[in-house]
């Protein structure tokens, strides 16, 4: 099988991963969703998840939030299983989460979205570098959160967990629906957070964008790590990919 | 003036100021209300009961423990809003999941049980309770005698609204409470503990209930039944003003207070159904209440 090809690859290049996923499975009410994920993800790395719409990438870093009904598995975070904890005892290890609606509050000012998020950590970005990674915020302090232009809710969504001190940071499709010259912002965004040691796992339908800030790639179908990919030989692969996501 | 509209001045200050006492109990009960269905979803059916105990408490405080009006006000909702948080912890908790109407119908049975405790061993003639000494008599204003009490009583509601508002919409802990009710699952994948958020509130709005019943112990008789008769009204207020909304909550009950009062004045017979009527025009026009939003 696929799978255990993938497994006995060397995922994570020496020592332990920060983050290990092992035969995950996930439920939304009655309906499986995730058959069995395995990934690791090594400190300081940036490793996407690629897949079809639907195929479950989504779900799995729901899962490994804790924001989904029922899950199975194993999830170890630091080291530290994760699988019984509730979301909020998830996030307090230092899991920063960047839903894919953006998760944006209409009741809150920017400001106060910004603010939210409670120290999980120290090392967290200080607020005046995360204005500099994002002046358009420090503008608009006082307008409500979903007056925002999708990209700078977006840079809103990822500048408040900067703050938290969390390491990993979980983003679901920050790209999408977004201008070229936004989507430019949130890569540099996304290599300078890697420069600072920041650990990354990036959901993606557009691996064009995935190919500027990772170093692997999962392919996620139906469910299952099908495969996985180094950044370097995405090229040498390239139809192997056009397969798995249909393009 | 007066005599055009065909009404002595007396009358029509008068109506005013018993209206804007109504309005004010109207205000604090529709605010907790309007709190609780925010985070909680749940149409709170034992706000009345809480409400009348927050009064039962302020007359045990006095009459077994010798505990004046001013120690009763701080601790009535202290005690009635920890029942408030035992009843949360041991019952609401466990059907949040489920439909708006478990929590109903659940908050109805015990505003019932508590009601019929409070009669059997009280009885329903009502339990007297004097004005504190410090808020006896009253000012001529000229226009009108003003009773101190009174005074006192919507100027104390005003400000605990506005405290309450304030709370909710400037401070730090009011945008957790703000956000977990937007968006419970995020707010909680951010490290915010959600649950224990929920049992403060209700405990909270249980509390502004005791509070209201405190203030109307010296108006009102103490009496088992006095919050049964009241919440029908303030639901009334909950709904012109929309669920969920802090400021409308505020503005409607004040405001259906004294139109109240004042429909005393020019159509005594309409006083009792006026805030309905209004109720009914409010819901064809924007069923979501004045202030409301809608989803």
């Amino acid at each position: 099988m696929a799978t255990e090809a993938v497994l006995e690859r060397p995922a994570v290049a020496g020592g332990k991963p920060l983050l290990a996923v092992r035969e995950l499975e996930a439920w939304y009410g009655e309906s499986h969703v995730l058959h069995g994920i395995d990934l690791d993800v090594g400190e300081g790395e940036v490793v996407t998840l690629l897949g079809r719409n639907g195929a479950g990438k989504t779900t799995t870093l729901k899962s490994i939030m804790g924001v989904i009904g029922k899950r199975k598995g194993s999830i170890t975070f630091a080291g530290q299983e994760t699988i019984q904890l509730p979301s909020r005892a998830i996030a307090r290890l230092g899991i920063g989460y960047v839903p894919e609606e953006r998760g944006i509050y209409s009741t809150l000012s920017v400001e106060e979205n910004l603010m939210l998020p409670p120290q999980v950590k120290p090392g967290g970005l200080p607020v005046e570098q995360i204005f500099t990674l994002f002046p358009n915020l420090k503008e608009r302090l006082k307008s409500q959160g979903t007056k925002l232009s999708g990209g700078e809710q977006q840079m809103l969504a990822i500048g408040r967990i900067l703050r938290t001190g969390a390491n990993l940071l979980l983003l679901d499709e920050p790209t999408e629906g977004l201008a070229p010259v936004i989507i430019d912002q949130i890569g540099a965004t996304i290599r300078m957070l890697k420069q600072k040691g920041f650990t990354i796992v990036l959901v993606e339908q557009n691996f064009r964008f995935a190919q500027t800030v990772a170093d692997r790639h999962y392919i996620v179908e139906q469910g299952k790590v099908i495969d996985m990919i180094p950044n370097a030989d995405l090229d040498a692969n390239i139809d192997k990919l056009h397969t798995y996501l249909g393009v | 003036m007066f005599e055009l509209l065909g009404v002595p001045p007396q009358a029509l200050f008068g109506q005013v100021l018993l209206g804007l006492i109504n309005g004010s109990f109207y205000a604090i009960l529709s605010l907790g209300l309007a709190v609780i269905f925010g985070l909680l979803n749940i149409i709170n059916f034992a706000h009345g009961a809480q409400y009348m105990m927050g009064a039962f408490v302020a007359w045990m405080c006095l009459n077994y423990l010798g505990v004046n009006y001013w120690a009763a006000l701080l601790l009535a909702p202290i005690v009635v809003g920890a029942t408030g948080i035992v009843i949360e912890r041991v019952f609401l908790a466990r059907i949040a999941k489920y439909d708006h109407l478990y929590g109903l119908l659940l908050t109805f049975g015990l505003a019932l049980i508590i009601q019929g405790l409070f009669r059997n061993y009280y009885g329903s003639s009502g339990l007297p309770y004097g004005i504190p000494p410090q808020l006896t008599g009253g000012h001529n204003l000229g226009f009108m005698f003003l009773p101190t009490y009174r005074g006192w009583v919507v100027v104390a509601s005003l400000v605990i609204c506005l405290a309450t508002w304030f709370m909710i919409e400037k401070t730090k802990l009011g945008a957790y409470l703000r956000a977990a009710t937007e968006n419970p699952t995020l707010t909680q994948a951010f490290g915010i503990n959600v649950p224990l958020l929920v049992t403060l509130t209700y405990g909270f709005g249980v509390a502004l209930a005791a509070f209201a019943g405190v203030l109307a112990a010296p108006i009102y008789a103490v009496n088992p039944n006095m919050g049964a008769d009241l919440i029908i009204v303030v639901f009334a207020v909950v709904v012109i003003g929309g669920m969920g909304s802090i400021m409308g909550a505020i503005v409607t009950g004040f405001s259906l207070g004294l139109i109240e009062g004042l429909t005393k004045v020019f159509y005594p017979e309409a006083s009792s159904t006026v805030i309905f009527i209004i109720m009914v025009l409010v819901l064809l026009v924007k069923p979501a209440g004045l202030f409301g939003r809608t989803a």
